[in-house]
């Protein structure tokens, strides 16, 4: 066994030194008070943690949660059927399949960038609208939560498609087919055989959109304006511009516990990845 | 039913890939403006001539080549030894990485860094964010190249063992050799978020280590700039070289 050891001693250093040693600062700092100078100084207070609750804050975490929330469901009801078109395609299944994957793999910095070219004042929508005459001032499309929301759902919607292609994948057939024999509309099959079938891929796709949308920065940085303030920009705030490092760091500690809680509340077992 | 689902497909793989291509289209346009005017290469001719662009794009290559690398032979070792028998710390931790916010963690490392500089005399540069690179890549090397081991038959190693091989000998001549198609699929995984990251960069560079995703990032919010769709469309474009590159390579 010395062997195994000896493989995973890099990894154990490289977890400790770029995972728990900067978890244990934030520790220790969101424990401590704001230097005069940015930085940290003694004594020792809980009051990073009670500023959490100061109805400034505790509303850019509402938003957040609502931002989240709204970009998960809205990148379920676009993902279902488009799952449900992948797993019903028969040999295209895997053509079909990549083309959701292919986003992925580009840039997400780009495809947010792709989407403030086309909503921007003098961007293509806007230049078409009004070529159509339909509008004629330009609409502002861009920096507002809608934007938010497009941009997230944009980036997310394959991490919501997967999950929900690999259970209806696996749904068995004979089982749509029973309840049509018994009576059952399509609609009907769809509310109350295929949907509650889905449960553990729609739980998968929601916690894997919902969490990472909680935590983003650059989405609602680039998209959003100076109203659509989110965890992630507060975190960033507090580390860059506003230099209250015991702060961002209770931010950072807060938001790492909602996702935690988030996961665990989620997970069942035999659906562990490491 | 069935039609349906087909034409809805249709508009949803065009809400996937069209915002891209429009990119692509206008960074042939000679116009500054999203009205199409003629063909031109000027804009690209702009990033040929960007020094700043050019240097980034350096900085983000050998970040991303020298980071894939050690997180591809590192997180393999440590699939192989995970597989070998399990270890709740470690799985643990990396479950954390791959589930923190990347703003927790660019700010948590940048914490670090900042708190280890007042003992040394060290700045924050290339080597930092490579070390942050490694670090966030190496969970997913090691969850691809463990999912690839479980479908390993462990009797191929005992038998090597039992043929006369040393436990190195075996996992080099035996396993190593299966595990190649997911070491390939995790070092490309690897590269990719390496190369796009932005977040954990941006808090954890220097001076000295700007990539093209701060300078892109920059160049975004100063707004639309047609040289910036065709360094996009040139990234774009060069990734998806690569991912066909290792789609080939797999198949063969």
């Amino acid at each position: 066994m010395k062997l195994r050891n000896i493989f995973l001693a890099p990894t154990a250093i490289l977890m400790a030194v770029t995972m728990l040693a900067p978890l244990a600062i934030i520790m220790v700092y969101s424990l401590l008070t704001r230097g005069a100078y940015g930085g940290v100084e003694l004594p020792w207070t809980i009051e990073n943690f009670t500023r959490l609750w100061d109805p400034v804050y505790a509303v850019i975490f509402l938003r957040s949660f609502w931002i989240a929330a709204v970009a998960t469901a809205l990148c379920l009801v676009l993902g279902f059927p488009l799952a449900m078109f992948i797993a019903r395609s028969g040999s295209r299944k895997n053509l079909y399949l990549s083309l959701v994957i292919l986003p992925f793999w580009t840039s997400f910095l780009i495809r947010t960038y792709a989407w403030m070219f086309l909503l921007r004042d003098t961007g293509i929508l806007n230049s078409l609208l009004q070529a159509l005459r339909i509008i004629r001032e330009p609409l502002s499309l861009l920096y507002n939560d809608g934007a938010v929301i497009l941009g997230l759902v944009y980036g997310f919607l394959p991490f919501m498609v997967l999950p929900l292609y690999a259970t209806l994948e696996r749904l068995d057939p004979s089982l749509l087919e029973a309840a049509a024999d018994l009576g059952a509309r399509p609609r009907d099959t769809l509310v109350r055989v295929t949907f509650p079938l889905c449960a553990p891929g729609i739980r998968a796709g929601a916690i894997l959109v919902f969490v990472p949308c909680l935590g983003t920065y650059l989405t609602s940085d680039l998209l959003g304006g100076s109203k659509t303030v989110m965890i992630g920009n507060l975190v960033q705030n507090q580390f860059t511009a506003s230099r209250d490092w015991p702060f961002g760091a209770a931010l950072s500690l807060a938001l790492m516990a909602i996702a935690m809680v988030l996961l665990f509340a989620a997970r069942k077992r035999g659906e562990e990845m490491l | 039913m069935k039609r349906g689902l087909a034409v809805y497909a249709v508009f949803a793989y065009a809400f996937l890939h069209v915002p891209l291509l429009i990119l692509a289209v206008f960074s042939f346009n000679s116009s500054r403006f999203a009205v199409w005017e003629r063909f031109s290469l000027q804009w690209y001719r702009a990033v040929a001539h960007d020094g700043n662009l050019i240097e980034s794009s350096l900085n983000s290559l050998i970040i991303a080549i020298v980071a894939t690398a050690l997180a591809t032979i590192i997180g393999t070792l440590a699939a192989y030894g995970l597989w070998k028998r399990g270890s709740a710390w470690l799985s643990g931790s990396m479950y954390l990485s791959l589930v923190t916010p990347e703003i927790v963690t660019g700010a948590s490392l940048l914490a670090l860094f900042q708190w280890v500089f007042r003992f040394a005399h060290l700045r924050l540069g290339m080597h930092t964010v490579i070390l942050a690179h490694v670090g966030f890549s190496l969970a997913y090397v090691v969850v691809v190249v463990l999912a690839r081991l479980r479908s390993y038959d462990r009797t191929l190693e005992e038998a090597a063992l039992d043929l006369g091989a040393t436990e190195l000998g075996a996992f080099y001549r035996v396993t190593l050799p299966y595990l190649v198609p997911a070491i390939a699929a995790a070092a490309m995984l690897a590269f990719t978020v390496s190369i796009d990251d932005y977040v954990i960069t941006s808090l954890v560079a220097g001076v000295d280590s700007q990539t093209l995703p701060m300078v892109i990032y920059a160049m975004a919010r100063r707004g639309v700039n047609p040289a910036l769709n065709a360094v996009s469309t040139l990234v774009v474009f060069g990734l998806g070289m690569l991912i066909m590159l290792s789609e080939r390579l797999r198949k063969t």
